[in-house]
């Protein structure tokens, strides 16, 4: 039986009378890495932040690891983690620094942040960067210790919103190398992508259109059903009825 | 408590990192104290009088003496009638005439009150109509029974008795540094204290740090303790620095207890402090900050009566100054510094400001959304 950690049923967020996300429902399974696609002004941001507890939903229900994201946003929040579309973490503080301060926050013991750090630091081959400030450090490592700071305190499960917004290839593939080792370790995996490369090395997709799902399966099956040699003719095919965008 | 030590050593270390901020925070409120409070001096000395003596008793001749010894008042020729002195202020030999009248000594005794009579200069009015303060200030330390009527030559409207301020009585010489320092440490205080907080926490809404904070389980007050206390401790290094200006530039040693002063100055930022959180709560960007601080300090301020005397406000503005923490701050440093004031005389300052940080910190504790 596979254990459900988000579920959501019909959540909406309207900015007036706006509808960003459109009554999207869906389930993700533990240890999953679930794609959540959508073109530029979907909604997939603004739903991420739902699930996140950053922001309160218009109307709908959702459970994230078995928490009301209308109640239980504090408790959320201990068991996730987050990785936001614009870079996020401390550029006029060091790595080190960035990675003690959120691991302080999260409450992680003096010993855990040490062993923890030196682990990070090794699997990013960051060792010589330590002291170096983030700020200055090229967007591909920045965005790859921000990814290992969101699982510092081993949540259930990881947002990302974009991860690899803008880094090249090589780089990219490293990214998805830290995310599988993350999904190996039972972490699951929300992650938002405007790239189909990536989108079939998730374990399930869902694509969105101007606020709705269109379509959730695997990329093998969503292929199949639209009649697809690939997963970018599938997107294209959903997203160019699309109002918004562009 | 573990939580609030990451975020103390976090803010720390961005303050000194920023050098460039940090050494305006410093160095900018020494150089202005050094500065203002020389731009800012109203006294004038040298003002010529004319004195119609018309008593020749011995106590208007002492009261004579004591206008000329005052330092501030240069005796021109002395005149028999008021109609000859006049004449010195049309043809500007004099700034001020003062007439001292018949039987000056007798009704003083009998009757307990009598009136002097001043002319002012109207042409170099501010000169006049400061030798005129003075002059009343000295009468009326001389003789409390006295009051001076003032007299505009070929002025359609009287001139206003010009109202003293309470504080002059403990300047009697009416020194404006020693008045101006105190009230422009507190102005410059408050403002570094609330702009700092304000414009951080804007900051990091502003470059997105903000959320990753908000997504993590971090209890809202530690994060505003994490804030409050490093501005707390930068703030209060700007007061001793000013403190120290004072003495070393001005010879200002204050007459009060300078504990007492310390304990008032951290209960006033944590409501200055609070207030830049409160502002911070309802902006998005450091532009927005910026402005709405400057539009409540620039009221709190210019109302705070550190340069007119709030006893010379109009009523409602008197009412205003109730809601208004700058003026109790200038108020209590002035009381501190100038008269030496005590626990008991600084009370209700104290409970008000009291008050001002409790609200302000709990509204904005309020206001502050880790989740929209
Ligand atoms: N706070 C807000 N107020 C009003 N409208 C908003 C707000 N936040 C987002 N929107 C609107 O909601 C829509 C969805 O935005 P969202 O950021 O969720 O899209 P997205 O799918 O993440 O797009 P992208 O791929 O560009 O990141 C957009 O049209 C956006 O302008
Ligand atoms: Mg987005």
């Amino acid at each position: 039986m596979k254990e459900t950690v988000i579920k959501t049923d019909k959540l909406t967020k309207r900015f007036g009378d706006f509808v960003a996300t459109n009554e999207i429902s869906l389930e993700v399974y533990k240890g999953e890495i679930f794609g959540f696609l959508g073109a530029n002004g979907a909604g997939k941001t603004t739903a991420m932040r739902m699930l996140c507890g950053l922001s309160i939903p218009s109307s709908g229900q959702a459970t994230i690891a078995g928490f009301d994201v209308y109640k239980q946003t504090e408790h959320i929040k201990k068991h996730i983690g987050y990785m936001s579309q614009k870079f996020s973490l401390y550029e006029d503080l060091t790595v080190l620094e960035n990675i003690r301060f959120f691991g302080g926050i999260y409450g992680l013991s003096n010993a855990d942040i040490k062993t923890k750090s030196e682990a990070l630091l090794n699997e990013l081959g960051l060792q010589d960067e330590a002291k170096t400030l983030v700020g200055s450090l090229p967007l591909g490592w920045k965005q790859k210790l921000s990814f290992s700071v969101a699982i510092l305190h081993d949540p259930k499960i990881v947002f990302l919103d974009e991860p690899t917004g803008g880094v090249d290839p090589v780089t990219r593939r490293q990214f998805w190398d830290l995310i599988y080792n993350a999904a190996d370790r039972g972490i699951t995996i929300f992650v938002t992508t405007h790239y189909m490369d990536e989108a079939e090395y998730c374990n399930r997709i869902s694509i969105m259109v101007d606020g709705r799902i269109q379509a959730l399966d695997s990329p093998a099956n969503l292929k199949k059903q639209f009649n697809a040699s690939s997963m970018d003719e599938v997107f294209f095919e959903l997203a160019r009825g699309a109002k918004r965008g562009e | 408590m573990r939580t609030i030590r990451f975020l103390l050593a976090k803010e720390f270390r961005q303050i000194f990192r920023n050098k460039a901020i940090l050494a305006m925070i410093l160095v900018v409120p020494v150089m202005q104290l050094v500065v203002l409070p020389l731009a800012a001096n109203y006294e004038v000395k040298n003002i010529n009088i004319s004195v119609v003596d018309n008593d020749h008793s011995t106590y208007s001749a002492k009261l004579i003496f004591k206008v000329t010894s005052s330092g501030y008042f240069r005796m021109t020729e002395a005149k028999n009638t008021f109609n000859d002195a006049f004449k010195l202020i049309e043809t500007d030999k004099a700034d001020l005439v003062l007439e001292i009248p018949h039987g000056f000594e007798q009704r003083l005794i009998r009757e307990d009150e009598q009136k002097l009579f001043i002319a002012v200069n109207a042409i170099n009015g501010t000169k006049a109509n400061l030798g005129g303060a003075y002059l009343n200030n000295i009468i009326r330390n001389f003789n409390a029974d006295l009051r001076l009527q003032m007299i505009v030559p070929g002025k359609l409207n009287p001139m206003p008795v010009v109202e003293i301020a309470p504080t002059n009585w403990y300047n009697p010489l009416l020194d404006y540094h020693v008045f101006m320092v105190p009230g422009i440490l507190a102005v410059l205080l408050t403002m570094i204290g609330s702009y700092l907080t304000a414009l951080n926490i804007v900051k990091e809404k502003e470059v997105g740090t903000i959320e990753q904070i908000n997504v993590t389980p971090i209890k809202k007050h530690h994060f505003i303790l994490g804030k409050l206390i490093p501005f707390l401790v930068l703030s209060l290094v700007v007061f001793t620095l000013g403190l120290i200006v004072a003495w070393a530039v001005y010879g200002i040693v204050p007459a009060g207890s300078i504990g007492l002063m310390y304990g008032f100055i951290l209960i006033y930022l944590l409501a200055v402090l609070g207030l830049g959180l409160l502002i911070s709560t309802y902006c998005d960007t450091q532009q927005q900050a910026m402005f709405i601080a400057f539009f409540f300090l620039m009221i709190f301020i210019m109302m705070g009566g550190l340069f007119t005397p709030i006893e010379s406000m109009p009523g409602w503005a008197k009412s205003l100054t109730a809601l208004n923490p700058v003026s109790y701050m200038i108020d209590v440093m002035r009381m501190i510094v100038l008269k030496g004031s005590g626990f008991n005389n600084i009370k209700h300052q104290l409970m008000k400001v009291f008050l001002f940080a409790v609200v302000f910190n709990s509204w904005a504790i309020w206001n502050y959304k880790k989740t929209t």
